[in-house]
């Protein structure tokens, strides 16, 4: 022991160059610069991978993702678009995120909502007026949302089930529902697609006439930028937005409080899984028209890291979900430009997003160096 | 260094940020062979210096000496190098292991030789200093006091010299800490230096060589223990006159508010926490429970304020002081209790875990109890911000805004928060657990003046404490808890704290029957 005692001693005599310090008074405009710094440090680094790994020419990789986000006005749309679908699935898991409720089945719960959506479409489409079936199809898809929403928070708040488990097997399940349906429901016997659904009357189309909205997007968008104003206000403002983060923040002192956290988990996740169906609901009725096992595409955990990033803030998350969309669409872009794989514009907006979530720690802790004076002296 | 200082600290200066200054230009040496006592009010900065000593810290700016030798203190490891151990208020105990294999926890094999060797050491320890740990016994099963004594063990083991208790006796009764103070003392004659942080000045003075003062992060001396007096010790850390006198004011008028009959409940783990107790609160008067920790306190408060399940048998009825009627509370919900227009305050043992949320700014704490007011789904904001602005200002909270979380907050603050938060309701009942646990004795003083004014109001005032002095001038009964029995109810002003000592400790099954039948005699 003594000689252990000899060694470290001779270690700890040795200062560090460097000491971490947490910090607790950045100014807001300052953690923005070093937010934005990371972003360009970030491209410096894909910059040099670029070269390194392909050749091409950093700049115009980017100049061809910038294009291929906003190039023309169709895709400035669809970026529009595809903003309004993440972060309609990020608003649904919001609530639960703060709550402490780790909801992993947003993709499930939008499929969900989604194939509400498609039943009501294909079932009643020709049989009532346009306008009920728009109706029914609204009422539906949010209550399939709900409804699988709601399976897993009752478990949680009568008997303490894991919920991320749950909600994680509740995904697997509702792909395998949709795809059973596809199955019934395929327009051609056996091929397990669907076609558009009402191509002739429009029954259960949630968009506007297109001499008003040319690329048929523009509902989506307005209902999603309505919901993230409700919703923020929701959070910050309404009784049971407080009760969401007592409960999140501790169990004990929500019940301490009076608050009857069973009846909170429970209320929360249907809100959540009603949003989820709303944005399933937006991706059939709303986009496509149809749906595939694949309609949520991943939304439901992309959902994940948009809202997180946006430390469940309703109006960042617009930002952070811009940015994630935005390096999609770019990626997608210079994969068929420059020839590139896929995996390469993976590979950049992994980065990138690196660097986001790394740029969080220069904004909590300060690196000190130790002071150089005492080294002179020695 | 000139001297035979142990540890010498020159101009140490560390800050949280721009505005929290912890500790500012701290010189000050502990000597070989000595126990010196830190003391100084919340957030003066004494648990700060002793992190950087300990390596959880590291200073910003100033050096630190041991033994003379200027050394760099990077992590609590460098600091067991050193010889320097620290036992904290909270312990660092794996409670599925044994006392042998908690001591391994860490080390490497080859140099602690295996778990017998190691029970070996521990027990030549205990020899030594006249611990008392059994190395084969799961910490689980252990007492509050023998888990320190294993933390204690523990830093012994690890080869050190420097020890540092960071208010070892807050969790101890009286017996079990002048069996700490006795061990100590053991220790120093061996050679050991032993820094002791601690609120509890008569302590200081029963244990200490020196004294050391911190004030605001600021080292404003060190006496001799035996040329102080707590008048003395109080005045230079608070850094004016203090008025150290409880007052117990005499309220004519008191009328029953809480009548607590057959009271049975569970722990969450089916055990019987609390054992058919029954007693009468008045409103006018402070109720003293006296007890060990873990008697069964936490559940007589948390079953009145309706979070704890009651057996079958039980009652808990409270008389509303303005209408006179009836109600019962048992089987009712914290929100059921509130609508039947029961005012009831209760500020729990645990603050950032159950009696605030401590993300949340103190504004936001404000409306914990009260969000739900009105009928409008949104909540008033207005009117928690105006509260958090007057507690503040009226219990001096230390705090950046009234939105910084409340965990930032130091101890005494926290404590101010809630509190301050449950007397603003305008409560009849007023609970409170451990009320001035670890706070410096001027904030101390301010939560005894508040509970007096309460009980002057009329307030039935149940008051959790662990020292027994305070108790003994506080109260004006105190009821004794023993293994979730009630065993007697005492009078405040006439009964001793040897007494009072031994009912927490011995339960004697045929005087408490007699006892008790006093007690209800002498209530009617």
């Amino acid at each position: 022991m003594t000689t252990t005692k000899a060694i470290n001693k001779e270690a700890s005599s040795r200062e560090k160059p460097f000491h971490i310090v947490k910090r607790t008074d950045m100014p807001t405009w300052k953690s923005w610069l070093i937010r934005i710094l990371s972003v360009l440090a970030s491209l410096v680094v894909c910059a040099i991978i670029i070269v390194a790994v392909t050749g091409d020419n950093p700049l115009e990789v980017y100049g061809t993702m910038i294009k291929g986000a906003v190039g023309s006005a169709r895709r400035v749309w669809v970026l529009l678009q595809e903003v309004a679908l993440l972060l309609c699935v990020s608003l649904a898991v919001t609530p639960a995120f703060k709550m402490r409720f780790w909801n992993i089945g947003a993709e499930g719960q939008v499929l969900m909502g989604g194939l509400g959506a498609t039943a009501v479409m294909l079932l009643l489409g020709h049989k009532l007026p346009a306008p009920v079936v728009l109706v029914l199809v609204i009422v539906v898809s949010i209550l399939c949302g709900a409804i699988w929403g709601v399976i897993p928070a009752v478990f949680k708040a009568f008997w303490n089930t894991n919920e991320t488990l749950f909600t994680l097997m509740m995904n697997y399940i509702a792909i395998q529902i949709v795809s059973y349906f596809t199955y019934v429901w395929s327009s051609n016997k056996g091929n397990n697609v669907i076609n558009t659904i009402n191509v002739d009357n429009h029954a259960g189309w949630l968009n506007l006439p297109e001499s008003v909205d040319r690329y048929g997007y523009l509902l989506n968008i307005i209902i999603v930028a309505v919901l993230t104003v409700l919703m923020y206000f929701y959070l910050n403002r309404s009784k049971q937005g407080y009760e969401i983060a007592v409960v999140g923040e501790s169990i004990n002192t929500a019940r301490y409080a009076g608050i009857n956290v069973k009846k909170v988990i429970i209320r929360t996740m249907l809100i959540s899984g009603a949003l989820c169906g709303v944005a399933g609901m937006l991706l059939v009725s709303g986009t496509d028209h149809t749906i595939t096992p694949n309609t949520a595409a991943g939304r439901g955990f992309t959902a994940i890291m948009v809202s997180w990033l946006a430390k469940f803030n309703p109006l960042f998350m617009v930002l952070t979900s811009l940015l994630l969309v935005f390096m999609e669409r770019g990626a997608i872009e210079i994969s068929t430009v420059f020839g590139l794989n896929t995996s390469f514009s993976e590979i950049i907006a992994g980065i990138i997003i690196f660097f986001i979530i790394g740029s969080e720690f220069f904004i909590n802790y300060s690196i000190k160096r130790t002071r150089a004076k005492e080294v002179e002296t020695k | 260094m000139e001297n035979n200082a142990a540890v010498s600290f020159r101009h140490i200066t560390k800050a949280f940020g721009s505005k929290v200054v912890a500790n500012k230009d701290v010189s000050m040496d502990i000597m070989g062979g000595e126990i010196l006592a830190l003391l100084g009010e919340n957030g003066s900065g004494k648990t700060t210096l002793m992190n950087m000593l300990s390596g959880i810290y590291h200073q910003d700016s100033g050096e630190i000496f041991v033994n003379g030798e200027e050394v760099h203190i990077n992590s609590p490891k460098d600091a067991y190098a050193l010889g320097i151990g620290m036992i904290h208020q909270h312990f660092k105990l794996v409670d599925v292991f044994s006392a042998t294999e908690n001591v391994a926890l860490g080390m490497d094999k080859k140099t602690t030789g295996g778990a017998k060797e190691i029970a070996k050491a521990i027990t030549e320890i205990c020899d030594r200093y006249g611990f008392d740990v059994d190395p084969k016994k799961k910490v689980y099963n252990m007492t509050v006091s023998q888990k320190q004594t294993l933390e204690i063990v523990k830093a012994l083991y690890r080869g050190a010299n420097i020890l540092i208790l960071d208010e070892p006796t807050a969790v101890l009764t009286p017996q079990e800490t002048d069996k700490l103070f006795a061990v100590l003392r053991n220790m120093k004659a061996d050679g050991k230096s032993i820094i002791i942080i601690t609120h509890k000045l008569n302590e200081v003075l029963a244990i200490s060589d020196r004294v050391a003062i911190l004030r605001k992060g600021e080292y404003i001396d060190a006496v001799k223990t035996s040329e102080a007096t707590v008048q003395s010790l109080t005045d230079m850390m608070v850094g004016q006159k203090v008025e150290l006198d409880i007052e117990r004011p005499e309220i004519e008028d008191k009328q029953l508010r809480l009548s607590v009959e057959h009271l049975t409940c569970l722990d969450k783990y089916g055990v019987t926490a609390l054992d058919d107790v029954s007693f009468e609160a008045y409103g006018g008067e402070i109720l003293g429970i006296a007890g060990i920790s873990g008697s069964g306190q936490k559940q007589l408060l948390e079953a009145i304020a309706g979070l704890q399940a009651a057996q079958d048998g039980a009652s808990i009825t409270y008389i509303n002081p303005d209408t006179g009627n009836k109600e019962e509370l048992i089987g009712k919900s914290v929100s059921d209790i509130k609508k039947m227009g029961v005012a009831l305050s209760f500020v729990p043992e645990d603050r950032l875990g159950m009696g605030l949320v401590g993300a949340m700014g103190m504004s936001d704490n404000m409306m914990l109890r009260s969000y739900e007011k009105g009928h409008s789904p949104f909540t008033n904001r207005k009117a928690p911000r105006e509260l958090a602005n007057k507690v503040k200002e009226e219990l001096e909270v230390v705090t950046p805004g009234i939105s910084t979380p409340v965990s930032k907050l130091s101890g005494g603050n926290v404590q101010k928060v809630l509190v301050g938060r449950e007397i603003a309701s305008d409560p009849t009942v007023l609970m409170a657990a451990y009320a001035v646990r670890g706070l410096d004795i001027n904030t101390s003083y301010t939560i005894y003046r508040l509970l007096n004014e309460q009980k002057k109001k009329g307030v039935a005032v149940i008051y959790v404490g662990e020292d027994l002095d305070v108790l003994l001038a506080l109260c004006d009964r105190i009821a004794v808890l023993c293994g979730g029995k009630l065993n007697g109810i005492v009078d405040g002003r006439t009964a001793t704290k040897e007494e009072v000592g031994l009912m927490m400790t011995n339960l004697n099954t045929e005087e408490k029957e007699g006892e008790k039948d006093d007690n209800n005699q002498s209530d009617q």
